[in-house]
């Protein structure tokens, strides 16, 4: 065990040694890969910003119920106790038409218009929460509403959800695409390095064979370097994106509020970085071993 | 310990660098290997550290047959055998210390100890002061005293050399000479492929003629 751990010490402080001994090489190599990481990176930290957004803004999805405009409002705390009753309805929240027309008297440019019109335009209306968030059922409550006597209208208000859940799901998608097509481009790169590798140190191969080094033992440092060439890559990468995030940062927060949204960009979080630095550093590794694989057989 | 028993090499296009060779040698016995250049010296030694396969005939070592030893157990054959080679194939990166260490950290011995044994190796060798050198610093004489040092830090009980005292002056290569007879003196088995055969006198000689072995 302890020759083991002496064994791959050995090799990682060989690999070290082997990536300073070319810095500048060595450097590009490093940025190369983690440029080509900064872009699936980016990709999820932007995505995770978008998910953080749509949590905070969104309400859980609701059904507006509406009454007519001209009903009683007897009918609508009859309404009101049959959404009460109603199996699946978790919230229930009454709107009288005259808070509507307070608010809508407060908004921005609407005030005359509102004030002109001989009488109050709006309808009591319900805001309901449910138990079942999924589409179908709160579709079939929506469904059921509008057959009652007295509803004049009912609005899913999951519609908008649906859509950013489809558009999130996309860009997971490209992100996910991006991450496979880059990550093998990093294997590329580590196989080629790890050739040249080879190929610098082909006499060491030569002598160490001759002096009863295993396959396990001469691929090792190679395989080392692999990870170290991944690992300093996603570092990079991760260096870059946060740069990134910091530099987007108050310009955005700038347009967010444009649209009164409130938005902090946040850099990849613990979960998001330790996932970039750990793949980064397996495709380094695999790179390198498909590529000592490949190579080690000619020594 | 070493025993050929009618072993061919034979290189393609249909070269025969060796052929229908019979020899043994025994346990703690130092013997030469002598002829002319491409006469084969250099193949046998190969063949005996198993860098190549015989073409015919059965060549064991320490009672093992080569020919039927799998790939994965060669690494440990060649750890039983120091091999000084005629071009010494030293690391020119690393220092004479590190050189010497190599076959220790292939075999993976405890770092203390295998630096005690790298320094009583380069001591052995005369080159206890150089141990920060590169190779690049030494003389040819002290690049093939390293080179031994390297062969035999593992305390090898078969030791090949092929060619040890090429291009060394006289009073290096006596020097060089007298290094293998200490390690014969406490019981390595050697076999050295040489022309200088004046600088072993009392070693049994095998005389290859055309890849052919002379009685």
């Amino acid at each position: 065990m302890r020759t083991w751990f002496g064994h791959h010490q050995d090799a990682a402080l060989l690999a070290l040694r082997r990536l300073a001994a070319a810095p500048v090489g060595s450097l590009l190599s490093l940025l190369a890969i983690g440029i080509a990481l900064t872009l699936p990176a980016g990709g999820q930290m932007l995505l995770a910003n978008a998910l953080r957004l749509a949590g905070t803004t969104s309400a859980v999805p609701q059904i507006s119920v509406f009454m007519a405009a001209n009903a009683e409002r007897q009918a609508a705390t009859e309404i009101g106790a049959r959404l009460g009753q109603t199996t699946g309805v978790r919230q229930l929240q009454f709107i009288p038409r005259e808070e509507t027309l307070t608010r809508m008297k407060a908004g921005a440019g609407l005030r005359e218009v509102i004030e002109a019109l001989p009488a109050n335009p709006f309808p009591d209306a319900f805001v309901v929460g449910v138990a079942d968030e999924s589409p179908a059922a709160m579709e079939r409550l929506a469904v059921e509403f509008r057959q009652w006597r007295g509803v004049e209208h009912v609005q899913l208000d999951s519609d908008w959800l649906r859509r950013l859940d489809a558009l999130l799901k996309l860009g997971r998608t490209a992100v996910m695409l991006l991450a496979a097509l880059l990550g093998t481009g990093l294997i590329a790169i580590s196989f080629g390095i790890i050739r040249m590798q080879v190929l610098t140190h082909r006499a060491e191969i030569e002598v160490s064979r001759l002096l009863g080094a295993t396959d396990g033992f001469i691929r090792r440092p190679f395989l080392y370097f692999g990870v170290l060439l991944g690992l300093g890559g996603g570092i990079v990468a991760w260096l870059l994106v946060s740069a990134g995030t910091l530099w987007l940062r108050i310009p955005l927060a700038e347009l967010a509020k444009l649209y009164e949204i409130t938005l902090a960009l946040q850099t990849l979080g613990a979960r998001d970085s330790v996932l970039l630095l750990g793949c980064a550093a397996s495709l380094g590794w695999l790179g390198a071993f498909i590529s000592v694989r490949q190579h080690l057989q000619q020594y | 310990m070493i025993r050929f028993d009618r072993v061919s090499k034979r290189f393609p296009p249909g070269l025969d660098a060796l052929s229908d060779i019979s020899f043994e040698v025994a346990e703690h016995e130092m013997a030469l290997v002598c002829g002319h250049s491409g006469a084969g010296k250099s193949t046998l030694l190969k063949l005996i550290a198993a860098v190549e396969k015989p073409s015919g005939g059965t060549l064991s070592i320490g009672g093992q047959n080569l020919g039927k030893l799998p790939r994965s157990a060669l690494p440990f054959l060649r750890r039983r055998i120091g091999l000084v080679f005629q071009d010494q194939k030293l690391l020119f990166d690393r220092t004479a210390f590190e050189n010497v260490m190599l076959p220790l950290s292939i075999v993976g011995f405890p770092r203390r100890e295998a630096a005690q044994r790298v320094r009583a190796a380069l001591d052995k060798v005369g080159l206890g002061s150089r141990e920060k050198a590169l190779p690049v610093m030494l003389s040819g004489g002290e690049q093939q005293r390293l080179a031994i040092a390297r062969a035999v830090v593992n305390r090898p009980s078969l030791l090949l050399a092929d060619e040890p005292t090429a291009h060394l002056d006289t009073e290096t290569a006596a020097d060089v000479a007298r290094i293998f007879h200490e390690f014969h003196q406490v019981g390595v088995t050697i076999l050295i492929a040489t022309y200088a055969t004046e600088l072993f006198p009392a070693a049994r000689r095998l005389q290859l003629d055309h890849g052919r072995l002379l009685p």
